[in-house]
């Protein structure tokens, strides 16, 4: 048997059974999808184990060098509370757990998030819009009102009307533009990994049937 | 309105008084070396970063280089400790070296080379020392042959960790007279003060929707993106749920909620019970409507697709961190004929629920949805001060912008840009 003709098959067919999903449900989506959530879960599993558990709990816990890392127990406990859930009469556990991961969550995430969609940003837009070109100028001065007046948009304690509703307005205006180039952009990227496997289907996957059916000397 | 101007000003001048005294770069050579190697973790191994001295160029590297001077061994700011950086400079004289060996003496008194660099590396990062022991190093010049060609002086230096991130002061106390403000607003509103809060039409349509699917006899289908709890927009994107299933419990709709990520799916068990109980209907609970399909994107994608197309929704709502299976997700919600209402801050993405839903909340319109949707006084009180924080950046980025424009005709004004630029500036 020849396992590379035999991959391409199981993974044409699939492609196609899924490819069909675009006409209605049927049987052959639901093989494929079933097959795809179903194996993809076990996969991360065993990645999770491999390379979360491991490295990051069990390894430090029980370094290569040797001795026991008492710490690393406490991940432990909040991994049983977790598991706690399974028993109802003790799934209350599981709300520790939860409520730390929710909380480190947001305390962490706050500091990076306002670094870089808040800080970094007003840091950027502080620019000169008299430097430059006509075109550099007017693109200095697109940006510094772009900004400006999506930052009124995003006002929810105001009504927008008066000047404050024009320039919010003029702030939707600017982001729908840019969601617009934005969109193109996107699907350009996806009609590149249609186009990639429409190759595969035609260059890799019809020239096999000739093949098995051994006709016309092959691909 | 008063109020909130006379906040802003203490504001701006707390973080004025504050930037200027700390956050002009220290002169110790390693805030080179931190603002090179991005200055925030401690790196994982020893770091070579080879920096050609100014007088040194490919062109003239025959010229001799054989000894090390003005060596200085600090420790590397602004870490969690176990590392020191090291610097130094070159005279050029008639022997090129090869490379350069860094060699250490640590408590012990033991001798050891702990790297070899290039010839021309002026700074080194030793992430092998241990927190309050004292380390002598010094630097050899090598010949081609690994002969010695010259020494340094040896520099001593010993790690600590440090508390408190010099580089991130501004940010600390930006953030912090933030809180202070957003504190001062929630207090305000639980006093019995009416906030105002601007209609957002995709959550206007919640109820809509809910009543929609009750009528329709079919399920609410909640999707709350792909990223796990420690994302902020799943945090956010949790609470809206809790807002969701309170209507379904009392509409009596069914609520399903397939998730990406296991923890995603106990944070949502939990929250979708607990907005039963609040809504009386704990009976009407059911653990096995939310439930993990897989991490993996796209297999998440198909699993979604399928549960759309067999249980045919009424009304979905996509609302959290979405990437590629955005379209798919809901292209196929529309061709089921739901309504749809998404929201995600993920800029690349909102174009295409723009495209494809009924409504769509972009960006920090999902962070509002909870106030908006519970009209709870703390959470009402929270907007508004975050306005005012808004308010404050637009003043700032229009003070920069005037000062860098005039400041190109006159040199006072371009200072005053930098100081602004220096206040939002974290290292």
């Amino acid at each position: 048997m020849n396992w590379e003709i035999l991959g391409i098959w199981i993974g044409a067919l699939l492609s196609l059974s899924l490819y069909s999903f675009l006409y209605r449900d049927n049987p052959f989506y639901k093989f494929a999808e079933h097959l795809f959530v179903g194996m993809s879960a076990g996969y991360w599993v065993i990645y999770t184990i491999e390379n979360v558990l491991k490295p990051n709990w069990w390894q430090r816990m029980f370094p290569a060098e040797g001795g026991f890392q008492i710490v690393w127990v406490i991940p432990g406990i909040f991994a049983f509370f977790m598991l706690a859930r399974i028993v109802p009469k003790i799934a209350g556990l599981s709300r520790l757990a939860l409520g730390m991961i929710v909380g480190a969550g947001a305390g962490l995430g706050m500091v990076s998030v306002f670094q870089t969609n808040a800080l970094a940003q007003v840091e950027g837009s502080i620019i000169s819009i008299s430097a430059g070109s006509a075109f550099e100028m007017f693109s200095s001065l697109v940006l510094v009102v772009g900004v400006v007046s999506g930052l009124v948009y995003f006002f929810f304690s105001k009504e927008h009307t008066g000047i404050i509703g024009g320039t919010a307005n003029l702030g939707i205006t600017i982001l729908m533009v840019a969601f617009g180039a934005s969109f193109g952009y996107t699907i350009m990227a996806r009609l590149s990994l249609l186009i990639g496997q429409s190759q595969f289907l035609m260059f890799e996957w019809l020239p096999t049937i000739p093949r098995i059916l051994g006709i016309g000397g092959g691909a | 309105m008063r109020r909130t101007a006379v906040l802003l000003a203490l504001l701006l001048l707390a973080v004025g008084t504050v930037a200027a005294q700390g956050v002009d770069p220290p002169e110790r050579p390693e805030s080179a070396v931190e603002e090179e190697t991005g200055g925030e973790e401690r790196p994982s191994g020893p770091e070579e970063v080879v920096i050609a001295p100014a007088h040194l160029t490919n062109t003239v590297r025959v010229a001799a280089l054989d000894r090390v001077f003005d060596l200085q061994a600090t420790d590397h700011p602004n870490d969690a400790g176990g590392s020191v950086s090291l610097a130094w400079d070159f005279d050029i004289k008639d022997e090129v070296p090869d490379s350069l060996a860094v060699i250490r003496r640590g408590p012990s008194g033991v001798e050891e080379r702990i790297a070899t660099l290039g010839g021309i590396s002026t700074r080194y990062t030793d992430t092998t020392v241990s927190d309050g022991d004292s380390y002598s190093y010094w630097i050899e010049s090598l010949r081609p042959d690994g002969t010695p060609a010259a020494v340094s002086d040896e520099a001593d230096a010993s790690s600590s960790a440090q508390w408190i991130h010099s580089g991130r002061v501004a940010m600390l106390i930006i953030l912090a007279a933030l809180s202070l403000i957003i504190i001062y607003y929630i207090e305000t509103a639980k006093r019995g003060k009416k906030l105002y809060i601007r209609e957002i039409a995709g959550l206007a349509a919640v109820d809509d929707a809910v009543g929609r699917a009750t009528e329709m006899g079919k399920p609410v289908l909640y999707i709350p993106g792909i990223m796990d709890m420690d994302d902020i927009q799943t945090i956010a994107s949790m609470v809206i749920l809790g807002r969701v299933a309170i209507k379904t419990a009392e509409y009596g709709s069914a609520l399903m909620v397939p998730t990406a990520r296991s923890v995603v799916m106990s944070v949502a068990q939990e929250v979708v019970k607990e907005s039963y109980l609040q809504a009386g209907r704990p009976d009407a609970f059911n653990r096995e409507d939310i439930q993990y399909l897989t991490d993996d994107q796209f297999g998440y994608a198909a699993g979604v697709d399928g549960i759309m197309v067999r249980e045919k929704p009424a009304a979905i709502f996509m609302l959290g961190t979405f990437y590629a299976e955005s379209l798919i997700l809901a292209e196929t919600g529309r061709s089921v004929g739901a309504i749809q209402i998404a929201g995600t801050a993920m800029p690349s993405q909102i174009p295409f629920f723009v495209a494809a839903c009924d409504y769509t909340l972009i960006g920090e319109e999902l962070f509002a949805a909870s106030a908006y949707l519970s009209r709870e006084p703390k959470l009402l009180g929270s907007l508004k001060g975050q306005d005012a924080g808004k308010l404050f950046f637009i003043i700032l980025i229009l003070l920069g912008v005037i000062a860098a424009t005039i400041g190109q005709f006159w040199a006072p004004l371009s200072s005053v840009a930098d100081f602004l630029r220096s206040l939002v500036a974290v290292s």
